[in-house]
């Protein structure tokens, strides 16, 4: 477990320091998820190589088990953040009612819209190949 | 001093109380959310955040001193990020085959989500600094920081409206796909990501796998875009 979270620090670790580097406007974790994405993919296209290289935590399903056991608690992640939130509410209130209604308006939009055009691409996508 | 309060002095400025405290308010939320089947007003972080915000409250205890503690369980939102990448590898075939919806559904999501942000902000007649913090709403609270102060916006503001905005999509995305009859779960898991970030992300994963994994792709390119479309979209605005 500890070599899987090693791996995982590890990818967060060169996507802060990409990210870093290069300025680019994306947060180091979501770098260094496309980095443990690469890895994943350059690992599976050498099977006979992996063994070789690496450990064996990281090839026989240990690493998927400790990414899904982080990402299963995700929720719990949010709470010191949002704790702090509750305190800072007051900058909230100075705009009034107004802020709450813009922010339940636009969420319920952005969801139904995003929504919508997946299913409508997706259906408009496939009907072709249904009745050829 | 009495025995009892040199116990509480001592134990309040040690890691270790605000981070059982944080642990036991999610563990007890949890709970809730499970006795509820998972209703999606039953929101564990909402409840956990309450739970939370309430003993701070009572106790007087200053957010810095809390965050000593709790701070553990805050750095494990990085690597749980880096950690989207196993999902979505697990299902890349399905991924690789809605490579057409999520660009068509990300384009307009990330639109709509800025646009009526800035619309109504007009339209409402907010000042233009909040409405600047108000048009990263949808994404994770790092970035929408960041593009609130580059363009002129109140940083703070915008981490307390990006998490409210977490809390409304988690709680809504749910009803809205039932009232919208729409239950493909990668549209579903795909908008909860885009227009609600993590909070979004993590109602997804605890409805359905495939659906945590789109969210967690569309937390990520949305976060890239709004990055570069909020200035545009700020220029349209007098």
């Amino acid at each position: 477990m500890i070599l899987c979270l090693t791996l995982i620090l590890f990818a967060q670790l060169c996507g802060e320091a990409l990210a870093h580097a290069t300025g680019l406007p994306v947060p180091g974790p979501l770098i260094g998820m496309a980095l443990l994405l690469l890895f994943l993919i350059l690992r599976d296209r050498a099977p006979r190589l992996g063994p070789r290289l690496l450990a064996l935590p990281l090839i026989d399903g240990r690493l998927e088990g400790t990414g899904k056991g982080l990402l299963a608690n995700l929720s719990l992640m949010f709470v010191p953040a949002g704790a702090g939130i509750v305190g800072r509410l007051d900058v909230l209130a100075a705009q009034g009612v107004a802020l709450g209604a813009i922010v339940l308006i636009s969420t319920v939009a952005t969801l139904a819209a995003t929504a919508v055009t997946f299913v409508a691409v997706s259906y408009a996508l496939a009907k072709p190949k249904a009745h050829p | 001093m009495t025995p009892d309060f040199a116990v509480w002095v001592y134990l309040s400025r040690t890691p270790l109380l605000w981070l059982t405290v944080t642990l036991l308010a999610y563990v007890v939320a949890d709970r809730i959310a499970q006795a509820t089947n998972r209703h999606p007003l039953a929101n564990p972080v909402l409840i956990a955040i309450a739970l939370t915000a309430t003993v701070l409250e009572t106790t007087g205890t200053p957010y810095a001193t809390y965050f000593d503690g709790a701070q553990f369980v805050h750095f494990l939102l990085g690597p749980a990020t880096v950690a989207l990448a196993i999902p979505l590898y697990e299902y890349r075939a399905t991924v690789l085959r809605s490579l057409a919806p999520m660009a068509a559904a990300l384009i307009v999501g990330s639109v709509v989500a800025l646009g009526s942000a800035l619309l109504l902000g007009q339209a409402f007649g907010i000042p233009r600094e909040v409405i600047i913090s108000l048009a990263p709403k949808s994404v994770t609270t790092g970035v929408a920081m960041g593009i609130a102060q580059t363009l002129g916006g109140d940083p703070t503001l915008a981490a307390v409206i990006v998490m409210l905005t977490g809390m409304t999509g988690g709680i809504l995305v749910t009803p809205l796909m039932n009232v919208l009859r729409i239950r493909d779960m990668r549209a579903r898991g795909f908008a909860a990501g885009l227009a609600a970030h993590g909070v979004g992300t993590a109602r997804a994963f605890q409805v359905n796998e495939v659906a945590g994994a789109f969210a967690g792709i569309a937390l990520g390119l949305n976060a890239f875009l709004t990055a570069i479309l909020a200035p545009i979209a700020l220029t349209f605005l007098r």
